[in-house]
């Protein structure tokens, strides 16, 4: 009985949905006040109903009802009560359910957060929310419902996918979900900008905070990926360029190119239209994510079993929703005139130049993830693009990216003399390069020129960013004057230097051997000795494991040892490798069994990863910049009082 | 320099940015196509002489051999029609095993064998990779004809 209390709460949640996705906008249109002021509570109610719904799903697991084909699917009786939580959300019908979840809760946030903006406004907004939930719930109740039973009900389910049986697995999706859904805020206030037809400098501070958060979101769900699957499946890879990672990353790419748009919105008044056509894209990949996650199109370790009724409902969606929106932009954007101009040197500029830019990495990445789609649409024969395609090609738009990221945050609104700019940058300029020609040398004995070219990038974002405010602390002159926003701006980009610094080194000193070795067997991996000690048998609590353990010596005293695992799941009867891995901040030493070759042979992966943290510890530095950026003061004022703080802050930086 | 004049300069160098990286991006392209064969179309003769591309399959019963102690294994990858010998050195995924589908990526040798620089099963237990189960179907069609 309690399976369809969840079902019925799904449907209530889509009937306040509907009333929340019309009756405020047509309120706002025609003037009617109790039709817009329906928007908060249809969304608080939807909000309860969706919530009481995930929660039924949750409590299904957490019980083991079989009966529930999805729970019968996804969960055993011997997974642990974590898993079977995690769970909930390990395939298609439950994913879409916590997709739903989020939206309502993001929406929610905005019926709170939102009372002292305008009444028409709110009321556009949360009714582009309510569409956009109204299409994801028909799409849930219609192909995809999680509450379906099964006739006949078994005594024990299939078990969570053992690659989903993982802490990081566990919040990476919340997260990174979080995230993709986010950017739905933006995307409506842009909907609403462009229904009301203006778009004042405040639209751009109410827009920010939301932006950045969902920007948040979204990097540290793309990071805890990539870090699980470096360490779980990708056999030390980090990064694979699959289709699903490309679908996170280009929302990521366009939302980033927003932050910095709307900056130049909300300061000077200018890429009105190109901001609002900016937040519309970015929840547009959003949506084609999703296409490309749950219709099967694609071959991945993240696709579920293909249906072809759940693609086209997809597309439809997106054809409703984001079609719908650039229509509105094709008809109103025009009405949104920019006043006032900028010198070649100036703020303004530099952030032209980065939304060119990532819109070039954005292209190259949205071409090679879809051409494939196309091409075997028009018959043409199945490919697939090699990640060397990314490799070489997201190089050429982020090169410059990161290199003008230094100055371009010296760089001040309006215009300034490029003699100025140029002493400015002068030391942190001279030390990174000096630093990142002479560091390789130093530490590993040899560079490529492509490597110099990486680590002198890295240096020179983080020795640009932080020169002012470390110089600023060091005479005691006001390190506090700088904002809240300016230091999230700062460490972002702080972060961004780290992770070029990861990528480049831990790609261009990166030592990766497969070998055949039996127990007693010792050899020496990048200055350190390692010694195959023995195997043996592991049980887990649903898994059965052979062992290694490994010593890892340097200069004969023992660092550590490494016990990397082959398991196999009982249920699924699926193997899974667990790597050891040796993790420092400068440095990873990993090691994966592989294969038993016979005589007692086993095959291994060994490897030695310089730097490869940085890639994520980079990632969080940029995040954390994110968190200080949007919880800043300045947004959570009044309008009265912001004129007067972004006036004051702008003072603060020409000065 | 006059502002109109900063401006034309500032637009000129971004139109040829992007038109460098767009040519840059389309060799790059072509150059890192991958082309999924079968091995019908393999012993057809339809697969490239010298490129990499990947083939797919599933991989024979029985046929996983390897030198004892070594790295190098060698396994038969078939379409249910006809079959290719694929060898390959290194470290096999979680996932690959006899009767399951498979992707290698490689080139043809002299022989005729299929020689792989990667393997790949992305696949779960219940869930064929879709080329593979297409080249499966195909290669079946044509017989039946």
């Amino acid at each position: 009985m309690i399976p369809e209390l969840g079902q019925f709460a799904l449907v209530l949640a889509l009937c306040l949905a509907l009333v929340q996705a019309t009756l405020p906008i047509a309120g706002a249109a025609t003037g009617r006040h109790d039709w817009m002021a329906l928007a908060r509570p249809a969304a608080v109610g939807q909000f309860v109903f969706v919530v009481l719904a995930f929660v039924v799903l949750a409590n299904a697991f957490l019980s083991d009802d079989f009966s529930v084909l999805y729970v019968a699917y996804n969960s055993n009786s011997n997974l642990p009560a974590f898993y079977k939580f995690a769970a909930v959300w390990g395939g298609h019908e439950g994913s879409l359910l916590l997709w739903v979840t989020i939206l309502a809760t993001w929406t929610m946030i905005v019926t709170v957060g939102s009372r002292s903006l305008p009444e028409k406004f709110s009321a556009r907004v949360l009714g582009v929310l309510g569409i956009v939930s109204f299409s994801l719930l028909l799409f849930t109740l219609l192909t995809s419902n999680p509450f379906d039973r099964l006739l006949t009900p078994i005594v024990d389910g299939n078990d969570l996918n053992p690659l989903l049986q993982d802490p990081a697995m566990v919040i990476h999706p919340p997260i990174l979900y979080t995230g993709y859904v986010g950017l739905s805020v933006p995307f409506a206030f842009a909907v609403a900008a462009l229904l009301s037809g203006q778009l004042s400098q405040d639209w751009a501070r109410w827009t920010r905070p939301w932006t950045v958060s969902a920007w948040m979101f979204l990097t540290v769900g793309i990071a805890l990926g990539s870090w699980w699957a470096y360490y779980e499946l990708g056999w030390g890879g980090w990064w694979f360029w699959d289709p699903v990672e490309n679908a996170s990353f280009m929302p990521w790419l366009a939302s980033t190119a927003l932050i910095h748009s709307l900056a130049v919105t909300e300061r000077r008044g200018l890429f009105k239209s190109w901001t609002i056509l900016l937040a519309i894209i970015a929840f547009s990949l959003s949506l084609l994510g999703t296409f490309l996650v749950r219709s099967g199109v694609m071959i991945s370790v993240h696709s579920f079993a293909s249906d072809p009724a759940r693609g086209v409902f997809i597309l439809m969606i997106l054809a409703l929703v984001s079609g719908g929106a650039f229509t509105l932009y094709a008809v109103r954007a025009k009405h949104m005139v920019a006043e006032g101009g900028f010198k070649l040197v100036s703020r303004e500029s530099f952030l032209l130049l980065n939304n060119m830019l990532l819109v070039v990495a954005l292209v190259v990445v949205l071409y090679g993830t879809l051409s494939p789609l196309f091409i075997d649409a028009l018959g043409l024969g199945k490919i697939s693009v090699g990640p060397p395609y990314f490799n070489s090609m997201f190089v050429v738009p982020m090169l410059p990216l990161v290199l003008l990221m230094g100055a371009g945050m010296h760089a001040t609104w309006v215009g300034m003399k490029g003699e100025t700019l140029a002493r400015k940058l002068a030391i942190p300029a001279v030390g990174a390069v000096v630093l990142g020609v002479l560091l390789p040398w130093v530490i590993f004995g040899s560079a490529g020129v492509l490597t110099v070219v990486g680590i002198v990038a890295g240096l020179w974002v983080i020795a640009a960013s932080l020169f002012d405010p470390v110089r600023r602390m060091i005479r005691r002159d006001g390190a506090r004057t700088l904002t809240r926003a300016q230091w999230g701006m700062t460490l972002a980009h702080v972060g961004i230097g780290m992770f070029v610094l990861g990528v480049t080194v831990s790609t261009s000193y990166n030592i990766e051997t497969d070998r055949a070795a039996v127990p007693g067997d010792r050899w020496e991996l990048a200055g350190y000795e390692i010694v195959f000690r023995g195997l043996r048998d592991v049980q887990g609590v649903n898994y059965a494991a052979v062992e290694g353990e490994f010593e890892l010596r340097r200069d004969g005293t023992l660092v550590t040892v490494l016990t990397p695992q082959n398991r196999v799941y009982r249920v699924q009867s699926s193997p899974m490798t667990e790597a050891g891995i040796d993790a420092r901040w400068y440095r990873d030493i990993f090691i994966a069994l592989g294969q038993p070759l016979g005589d007692g042979v086993w095959s291994l992966r060994v490897q030695f990863k310089p730097l490869i943290r940085f890639i994520w510890f980079g990632a969080l530095v940029m995040a954390f910049g994110g968190l200080l950026a949007a919880s800043d003061p300045r947004y959570r004022s009044t309008r009265a009082e912001s004129r007067v703080s972004s006036a004051a802050a702008v003072s603060v930086e020409t000065s | 320099m006059t502002p109109r004049r900063q401006r034309m300069l500032l637009i000129g160098l971004v139109v040829a940015g992007v038109t460098l990286s767009a040519g840059l991006a389309l060799r790059a392209f072509q150059e890192n196509l991958r082309y999924f064969f079968s091995p019908s179309q393999v012993v057809a003769g339809e697969a490239p002489d010298a490129r990499l591309f990947r083939l797919g399959g599933m991989v024979v019963e029985d046929s996983v051999s390897r030198e004892s102690g070594s790295l190098t294994m060698s396994f038969v990858v078939t379409d249910y029609v006809h079959s290719v010998p694929v060898s390959y050195t290194g470290v096999l995924p979680d996932l690959f095993g006899e009767g399951q589908g498979v992707v290698a990526h490689g080139r043809l040798a002299a022989d005729g064998s299929f020689v792989a620089e990667e393997v790949l099963a992305k696949h779960d237990e219940n869930y064929m990779s879709p080329e593979v189960a297409d080249a499966i179907a195909r290669a079946q069609e044509s017989t039946a004809e």
